[in-house]
């Protein structure tokens, strides 16, 4: 199998979110960066796991600057082969899609991975572009997947439940928890990664077709209201007549 | 016009379907346009989709749209939509609508925005407004191309009622060759899902383990409500995975939040804190969670609790 595996950076999720030039972009400051989870945790173990049963390579691809490469780093020191750079700081999902799309076309996958989500832009759009413009299955939001042979069987999360269905490869997968289990890399993996190939290539120049203009944040709450734990009608009382919920 | 793809299952439109089309009829009024409803595979009275708003109903009945597949359903919704000039396609932020509303936008070579929590601003171009960093904060964006995609958010908007059932056209597309084979669904009988739930009761390490969640069971079952639970309960199989909310499980937003033991860690808020009412029950007064509730309680949850689904039933036989 050779699987290619999408990968991108977020905030850390105990991230201050702040903002900055009249809140038009991301306040970096004191931010640490992780790899998406979705993207390590089940993304990558998985094709680390489906290479382990079969044999075959595990290229990470991530559209990005220089930024980037301390998260493809682990990454690589988690299990992967090798990785790719699309040099491109990425305005919306519509580019990364495309450039990764671009890369597909010019090499040979039998399965894209994605996370289900980045915890940054909670846009779910990438999985799904991709495999429109390479005009493959999608399986998203996969929470277990069973290959035999070039047919993989897969739990898609679902409202209150899950969907099992079949694919062939190639398609695109998108990972959801459940689908394996977090690896911490290892002082070997780590050793070895500083090794492994890192190709950056330069971006195909695709424009953007959505911008963000600007950021808020959601609105305060006011002060809790405490209510004595001994009188929960009036608990109830509250619900029902201010809040008007139950 | 505003081309609106409404799920539906067991014959019926679904909640977000429901939302879909009253978001969809709104955009239509603002934009000086109609709302057409696109329906797909077996649906009993298509043409109530009017009832939350739509115009028209177009209705592909054929069978092979039984069964989910992204790639046929959204080529089916791009026919449509070309064929009919459409200029806004809406979907829901659903399961299935995340994995169609990417493809739709690549078809249509149109911009997309996944998971808008309103109506866009279409005072110059098309502002729209959706939650990032799992919700701790939205942004505006705009989509610079002619045709645009929007995928609405789950309890964004309240589907409206107050219209009444709509003229059908239905069309004879077959969808072709599925690129997923189905197998089976398996889902858990008996509650609303928690992404469509309207009231969640929702547990964490504070019960100690699973063996006391009886009482939570009782409170959601008099409220009916939906039970969830925090990240380390799910992953100590004290409850199951489907029930995990925050950022790297569900994200929520009811009407009624309660949070029972839970300490609101940055995590578990990012999934919930977007509900319009929120209850916290917990006994450390200093629980992070109170700064992000409108309702507290300081106690011990096995009293509380208890106390809580009593006052529950003592007001509904009051009536
Ligand atoms: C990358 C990452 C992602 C994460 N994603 C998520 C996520 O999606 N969802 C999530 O929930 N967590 C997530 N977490 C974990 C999160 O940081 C917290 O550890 C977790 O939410 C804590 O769960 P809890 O509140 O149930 O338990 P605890 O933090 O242990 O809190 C238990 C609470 O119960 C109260 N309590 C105890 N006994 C009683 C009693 N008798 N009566 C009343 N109150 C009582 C305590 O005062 C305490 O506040 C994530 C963490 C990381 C690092």
């Amino acid at each position: 199998m050779n699987v290619l595996v999408c990968v991108t950076k977020t905030p850390d999720t105990t991230a201050k979110i702040g903002f900055v030039e009249q809140n038009t972009r991301f306040d970096i400051s004191g931010v640490q960066f992780i790899m998406n989870p979705y993207d390590e945790w089940y993304a990558l173990v998985r094709a680390l796991e489906l290479k382990e049963a079969q044999g075959g390579k595990v290229t990470l691809i991530s559209v990005g600057g220089a930024d980037c490469d301390q998260v493809i780093r682990k990454g690589l020191a988690i299990g992967a082969d090798e990785a790719v750079r699309i040099d491109v700081q990425p305005v919306d999902a519509y580019q990364v899609a495309t450039e990764i799309a671009t890369y597909v076309k010019a090499n040979t996958f039998d399965i894209v991975f994605t996370g289900k989500e980045s915890i940054e832009s909670n846009g779910s759009e990438v999985g799904a572009m991709i495999a429109e413009i390479l005009d493959w299955p999608f399986l998203s939001y996969a929470s277990k997947m069973d290959m035999e042979g070039p047919t993989a069987t897969v739990d898609l999360e679902i409202e209150g439940g899950e969907d099992t269905v079949q694919a062939d490869v190639p398609f695109v997968i998108s990972a959801a928890k459940g689908l394996a289990e977090q690896r911490i890399p290892n002082m070997r993996g780590i050793m070895m990664a500083k090794s492994k190939p890192l190709q950056v290539v330069p971006g195909s120049g695709v424009a953007p077709r959505t911008a963000i203009s600007s950021y808020t944040m959601p609105k305060e709450k006011s002060a809790v209201h405490l209510v004595d734990p001994e009188n929960m009608s009036e608990l109830v009382r509250l619900l029902k007549e201010e809040a008007k919920v139950i | 016009m505003v081309l609106v793809f409404a799920e539906s299952g067991d014959g019926r439109i679904k909640k977000s379907g429901q939302e879909a089309i009253t978001f969809g009829k709104k955009l239509a009024t603002q934009a000086g346009t109609t709302c057409t409803t696109l329906l797909l595979g077996p649906i009993d009275a298509p043409g109530d989709a009017g009832i939350y708003g739509a115009d028209l109903v177009v209705h592909l009945p054929h069978d092979g749209f039984t069964h989910f597949d992204s790639q046929t359903w959204s080529r089916a919704i791009c026919e449509v939509a070309t064929a009919r000039n459409a200029e806004y396609v809406v979907l829901s932020h659903s399961s299935r609508g995340k994995a169609l509303t990417g493809r739709v936008a690549i078809r249509l070579q149109a911009g997309c925005v996944s998971g808008v929590t309103e109506l866009p601003n279409l005072s110059s171009g098309c502002l729209v407004t959706k939650g990032v960093y799992s919700g701790k904060a939205f942004a505006s964006l705009k989509i610079a191309t002619a045709i645009k995609v929007l995928s609405v958010m789950g309890n964004a908007i309240q589907p409206t009622k107050d219209g009444t059932a709509v003229p059908v056209e239905v069309m004879d597309l077959e969808p072709g060759k599925a690129g997923v084979t189905f197998v089976k669904t398996d889902k858990v009988e008996g509650t609303v899902p928690l992404p469509e739930a309207e009231r969640v009761v929702s547990a964490g390490r504070g019960m100690k383990g699973p063996e006391n969640w009886g009482i939570i069971e009782d409170l959601a079952a008099e409220l009916g409500a939906t039970t969830a639970c925090s990240r380390p309960v799910a992953d100590s199989d004290w409850r199951p995975h489907h029930e995990h909310v925050g950022q790297t499980g569900i994200a929520i937003r009811p009407n009624l939040y309660i949070a029972i033991g839970i300490s609101g860690a940055i995590q578990h808020l990012a999934g919930v804190n977007r509900s319009k009412v929120i209850v916290v029950i917990n006994k450390d007064p200093e629980a992070p969670f109170f700064k992000a509730a409108d309702y507290g309680v300081v106690g011990d949850l096995f009293e509380v609790v208890p106390r809580l689904t009593k006052a529950i039933q003592d007001m509904k036989a009051a009536g």
